[in-house]
C-alpha cells in the first residue's frame, strides 16, 4: 500500500510581528490576528522554498528512486516554464521523472498529494515527491498581508518503508469565489470576510471531512490528529466540534507563528503531526480553497526510525525577527529599492548557456578528477591540481550536499543589494573544492573565518525587464 | 636557453597626463595629451615610430574596440598598431609588447600608450561586470573589486592574529603615506594629505576596507617610447634601461583549489621571482631602491611587500610601523602617491608607474626625488586576488 515514506519542512529565517505591520501602515477594519508570520528572504520564492523543504525531505533518501515531483503553490514565479522542473533541477532529481505544477487554489497541496498517492498505488516502482510552497504577499495594510505567511512542506510517497499508510480520500470541488487573482495581477482580491467564513470555511471543510468519514465508515473519534488550515482562530476548532471532534484532536494552528501559507498549510501541519505520531495513530488532513480534499493515514511502526530532517519544530524554532516593515516591503519587491546605475546594468541572461550548464548552475554539480581525486567547482576538463593536470578524466561530483567552512568573507556596500551590505565569501568544501558564493540568512558580525556553512538554493537575480527568475546556490551558516 | 630582455631596450621618452575626473576630456584628448609630452620628451618625430601598442580595458565605455582609436587619434601612418588588454595590468602589458618587439629586433623604435576614460559611467567604482564572462555570470558571487581585496584583508587579519582594529591601523598607515606623497605631485588626482584618524573613521566600502583603503577612480593616460639600448644615448643622455619585464597569469587554482592561503597574490610572487632572475637581483629588499606597486587597495600594497620579498611573510606590519616604505625611508614605495592618489584609469596605470620610476632615475622628480636610486620596480596587478595577472618591470640608469 502506498503511503508517506519521508517528510520535510522549510520555514524562512525571518518573522515579522503583526504589530510591526500594524504600527507601520495601520489596518482597514479590525486588527485581525495577533502573533507573527514567516517572511521569505528577498532571494526566496515558492520555488526556492520548495527546494529547501524537498532537500529536508530527501535527507537519507535515495534520489534515484524518485520518479516524480508534484509542486503545489498559488505563487509560482512562472506562468510559462514549468516551476516543478526548475525545482526538480534544484533538488537534483533524475532526468527521467514526471513533473507537474498544481496551481490555482490553496487546496492544490492536498490535490498534489492525492495525485501522487494514487499514482504510486497504481505503479509500484519509484517514489513521488510533493512540494507545497508559498511566498504570499498581500497589499500593504490589508488582511492578506496580515494573515499570509511564507513556508514550504515536502512529502515523499511510495510503497516501501512507509511511515504512514494512505487509507483513502474524499474531495469536494466548488467554484467558491472567496479570493481570486487574474493573470498579471500582483495581489489577490477577496470577497467579504464574513461570507468566506460563514459560507465557505465553516461549511466546506466539514463537508469534505464528513464525506470521508461516511465513505470509509469511520468515526471522527478514531483519529489522533485532525488537520486543516486555520483562517479564523475562533472558528478553527469549532468547525469540527459538530462532527464530534474533541479540541485535543485538532492539530494546533500555525497562524500566530507562520501565518497562512496557502497550499502548504495542510501539508506543513501534517509534517508537524507526523513528528509527534505513534504507530497505529490515524491522521486526517483536509485542505481549503475552491473546495476541499480530505485524506487519512495510519501511522506504521516505521515512524520510530530516527529522522535526519530538520522538519517542523526545529524550523519554527530557528528564526530572527524582522523589525523593519520597510525591509519586508523591499524583500517582496513592493517598495522599490535603489540599486544605482551599477545595479541597473543587469546583463542579459543567456538562457542557452543556462541550458548547457544546467547541472553546474541549478544542481551545483562540479567534477572530480579520476586520476588524483580532486573535487572541483565549477566542473573542469583540465584538472586544477598543478601536480596532476589530467585532461578529460573527470567524473560528475555534487557539491550542494557537502559541508563547507568559510575561507574568507566580506560585507560589500558597493555591490547592489536588496539587503545591504552584500555578504559573500570564499568557502572550502570539507572533502575538497573551493569557490566563492553569495552568503545569505546571516549577519556580517556573526561570520568568522572557519565557521561551518551549508548550501541553499535561492533566486540570484530577478530580471523584471525580461521576466526572468535566475536561480543559483548561496552559502549560509549552518544552524544548530 | 632564452636570456630575457635585460639591457636590450631602453625607454627614451615618456609622458603622463594629469590624472583626475577629467570631465572636459575625452579618451582621445587624454591620448593626445600624453603622446604630445612623450614625443617632446623623446625628441623624435611621430613618423620615427615603427609600431605601437594601445592598452585599454573597459573599451566599451571608453575608446571602443581595436587599435584604430590609437592610430586614428594620433594619425599614425599605416604602422602596425595593436590593442592589448590584461585587466588592470594592461598598461604594463602594452609596454611589454613594445619592449619585446624591439628586443626581438623587429623594430628600432616603438610606442606603448595606455589610456582609460572611466568617469563616463554615471557611478563611482569600476564599471560592473568586467570579470563576468557569460558562463560564470550565473555562478559568480556578487563581488565588486573592493570586496575581492577585502576578503584578502579578512584572511590576512585572521591568519596573522590581527584584530580588525590592528589590521585597519596597519592599512591606514599605508594610505596616509601614499596621500602624503601624492600631495607633492601636481599630476596626482587626490592631493590632500589625510590623517590616520580620518582614514580609521571613514565609511566602510567592503568590510574591513574603508573609503581611504580604496584608490580613486580617474581618467588618465601615459605613454612611453622604447628604443634599442645601443641606440638610446643617441636620443638622450639619460635613458632608462629595462632590466626585466615579466608577467605571471593565474591558472585559476587559487579560487577553486584548496591550496592558496588567501593572504598573498601568487602571481605577484611568481612574477617577482622571474623578474629578479631576469634582472640579476639577488636581494630585492636591499637592491630595489624604490617601487610603484599596485595599491588599488591598501591591503594589496601590504601583501605585495611580502610577495616582492621586501618584507618577510606575515611581517610587513613591522616594516610599515618602522616607516621603511615612506618617502624618506630606506625603500620608498609609491613615491608619486600611487594608485591611492592617482586613481586607476586601468590602461594607463602601469605606464604611469613607470613614468615615476623614469623621472626618479633621471633625477627629475622634484620635491619627491629619492637620493641616487639605482633600480626602480613597477608592479601592476590585474584581475582579483583569487585569479590574478601581475606584471613586473625593473628599470635602471646604467647598463650592466
Amino acid at each position: 500500500m502506498a503511503g508517506i515514506i519521508s517528510y520535510g519542512a522549510y520555514i524562512p529565517r525571518y518573522r515579522i510581528n503583526r504589530n510591526t505591520i500594524f504600527n507601520a501602515i495601520g489596518f482597514m477594519g479590525t486588527f485581525p490576528s495577533p502573533g507573527e508570520k514567516a517572511v521569505a528572504n528577498w532571494n526566496e520564492d515558492s520555488i526556492t522554498m520548495a527546494v529547501a523543504a524537498g532537500l529536508d525531505c530527501l535527507a537519507g533518501q535515495n534520489r534515484k528512486r524518485v520518479a516524480g515531483l508534484n509542486f503545489a503553490t498559488t505563487t509560482q514565479p512562472y506562468m510559462v516554464r514549468q516551476n516543478s522542473a526548475i525545482a526538480a533541477a534544484g533538488l537534483d532529481l533524475p532526468d527521467g521523472i514526471t513533473t507537474a505544477d498544481f496551481v490555482g487554489c490553496t487546496k492544490s497541496g492536498t490535490t498534489a498529494l492525492i495525485s501522487a498517492l494514487d499514482a504510486t498505488n497504481k505503479d509500484k516502482e519509484g517514489n513521488i515527491m510533493i512540494c507545497a510552497a508559498e511566498c504570499r504577499a498581500g497589499k500593504p495594510g490589508g488582511a492578506q498581508e496580515h494573515l499570509y505567511g511564507d513556508a514550504a512542506a515536502a512529502i515523499l510517497v511510495g510503497n516501501e518503508n512507509v511511515i504512514a499508510t494512505f487509507e483513502g480520500s474524499y474531495s469536494v470541488s466548488y467554484d467558491f469565489p472567496d479570493r481570486w487573482r487574474s493573470v498579471g495581477e500582483k495581489f489577490e482580491h477577496a470577497w467579504e470576510e464574513r461570507f468566506i467564513r460563514d459560507e465557505g470555511y465553516t461549511k466546506i471543510i466539514p463537508e469534505a471531512i464528513s464525506g470521508l468519514l461516511k465513505k470509509y465508515n469511520l468515526n471522527i473519534k478514531e483519529f489522533s490528529k485532525i488537520i486543516y488550515p486555520c483562517l479564523y482562530p475562533r472558528e478553527h476548532i469549532n468547525i469540527t466540534k459538530k462532527l464530534g471532534a474533541d479540541p485535543l484532536q485538532i492539530q494546533p494552528s500555525i497562524l500566530a507563528t507562520i501565518g497562512d501559507p496557502g497550499s502548504a498549510s495542510p501539508l506543513i501541519m501534517l509534517v508537524a503531526a507526523l513528528e509527534d505520531a505513534k504507530p497505529g495513530d490515524k491522521i486526517l488532513v483536509a485542505s481549503f480553497g475552491s473546495g476541499s480534499d480530505a485524506l487519512f493515514f495510519t501511522v506504521t511502526n516505521k515512524i520510530e526510525k530516527p529522522k535526519n530532517c530538520k522538519g517542523f519544530k526545529k524550523s519554527v524554532a530557528s528564526k530572527k525577527e524582522l523589525t523593519s516593515y520597510e525591509k519586508y516591503l523591499a524583500f517582496r519587491n513592493i517598495l522599490p529599492v535603489e540599486v544605482g546605475i551599477r545595479g541597473e546594468e543587469m546583463p542579459f541572461t543567456q538562457l542557452s548557456t543556462l541550458w548547457r550548464d544546467r547541472k553546474m548552475i541549478l544542481s551545483l554539480h562540479g567534477s572530480r578528477c579520476k586520476m588524483c581525486g580532486t573535487p572541483q567547482y565549477p566542473p573542469q576538463r583540465v584538472c586544477v591540481n598543478p601536480d596532476c593536470s589530467a585532461i578529460d578524466e573527470m567524473e560528475d561530483y555534487t557539491f550542494y550536499d557537502k559541508k563547507a567552512t568559510v575561507f574568507t568573507y566580506t560585507g560589500d556596500n558597493l555591490a547592489p543589494s536588496i539587503d545591504p551590505p552584500a555578504i559573500y565569501g570564499i568557502i572550502d568544501f570539507e572533502d575538497g573544492g573551493r569557490f566563492w558564493f553569495d552568503f545569505t540568512d546571516c549577519d556580517l558580525d556573526q561570520l568568522k573565518v572557519g565557521i561551518p556553512v551549508q548550501m541553499t538554493f535561492r533566486r540570484k537575480a530577478l530580471d523584471e525587464a525580461r521576466g526572468q527568475h535566475v536561480y543559483f546556490w548561496y552559502a549560509m551558516p549552518t544552524s544548530g | 636557453m632564452a636570456d630575457g630582455i635585460k639591457d636590450k631596450v631602453a625607454i627614451i621618452g615618456m609622458g603622463c597626463t594629469k590624472f583626475g575626473e577629467r570631465w572636459d576630456c575625452s579618451a582621445e584628448d587624454l591620448m593626445t595629451e600624453s603622446f604630445k609630452e612623450t614625443l617632446a620628451d623623446a625628441g623624435i618625430e611621430k613618423n620615427d615610430i615603427q609600431a605601437a601598442w594601445l592598452g585599454t580595458h573597459f573599451e566599451d565605455i571608453n575608446v571602443g574596440k581595436g587599435a584604430t582609436p590609437l592610430s586614428s587619434t594620433l594619425k599614425l601612418p599605416f604602422i602596425p598598431c595593436t590593442r592589448v588588454d590584461n585587466f588592470c595590468a594592461t598598461g604594463t602589458e602594452a609596454l611589454r609588447a613594445a619592449c619585446y618587439a624591439v628586443a626581438a629586433g623587429a623594430y628600432d623604435i616603438t610606442l606603448a600608450l595606455g589610456v582609460e576614460k572611466l568617469k563616463d559611467t554615471g557611478y563611482g567604482g569600476l564599471p560592473a561586470g568586467g570579470l563576468n564572462p557569460s558562463r560564470l555570470r550565473f555562478i559568480n558571487c556578487s563581488f565588486t573589486t573592493p570586496g575581492t581585496f577585502a576578503m584578502v584583508a579578512t584572511r590576512y587579519f585572521s591568519t596573522y592574529g590581527l584584530t580588525p582594529e590592528e589590521g585597519k591601523m596597519m592599512l591606514a598607515k599605508i594610505s596616509a603615506k601614499s596621500h602624503h606623497n601624492g600631495a607633492l605631485n601636481p599630476k596626482a588626482h587626490l592631493r590632500r594629505p589625510v590623517t590616520i584618524e580620518q582614514i580609521m573613521n571613514a565609511p566602510l566600502v567592503a568590510w574591513p576596507l574603508g573609503l581611504f583603503d580604496c584608490c580613486g577612480v580617474s581618467d588618465g593616460s601615459a605613454a612611453a617610447i622604447v628604443a634599442r639600448a645601443d641606440m638610446a644615448k643617441s636620443f638622450r643622455q639619460d635613458p632608462v634601461f629595462v632590466k626585466a619585464l615579466q608577467i605571471a597569469t593565474s591558472p585559476g587554482e587559487e579560487l577553486i583549489y584548496n591550496k592558496w592561503d588567501g593572504t598573498h597574490i601568487e602571481s605577484g610572487y611568481r612574477a617577482g621571482i622571474k623578474a629578479y632572475a631576469e634582472a640579476g637581483i639577488k636581494n630585492p629588499r636591499e637592491e630595489i631602491s624604490m617601487a610603484e606597486v599596485h595599491d588599488c587597495f591598501s591591503i594589496n600594497e601590504a601583501i605585495t611587500m611580502e610577495d616582492l620579498q621586501f618584507s618577510p611573510r606575515g611581517r610587513v606590519k613591522e616594516d610599515i610601523d618602522a616607516g621603511r616604505f615612506n618617502l624618506d625611508g630606506p625603500q620608498p614605495i609609491q613615491p608619486d602617491g600611487g594608485l591611492k592618489s592617482f586613481g586607476h584609469p586601468i590602461g594607463a596605470s602601469g605606464l604611469r608607474m613607470m613614468y615615476e620610476m623614469y623621472k626618479q632615475l633621471q633625477g627629475k622628480a622634484g620635491e619627491r626625488q629619492i637620493p641616487n636610486p639605482k633600480y626602480g620596480l613597477t608592479h601592476n596587478m590585474g584581475g582579483v586576488p583569487a585569479q590574478s595577472v601581475v606584471s613586473i618591470a625593473i628599470v635602471g640608469r646604467e647598463l650592466g
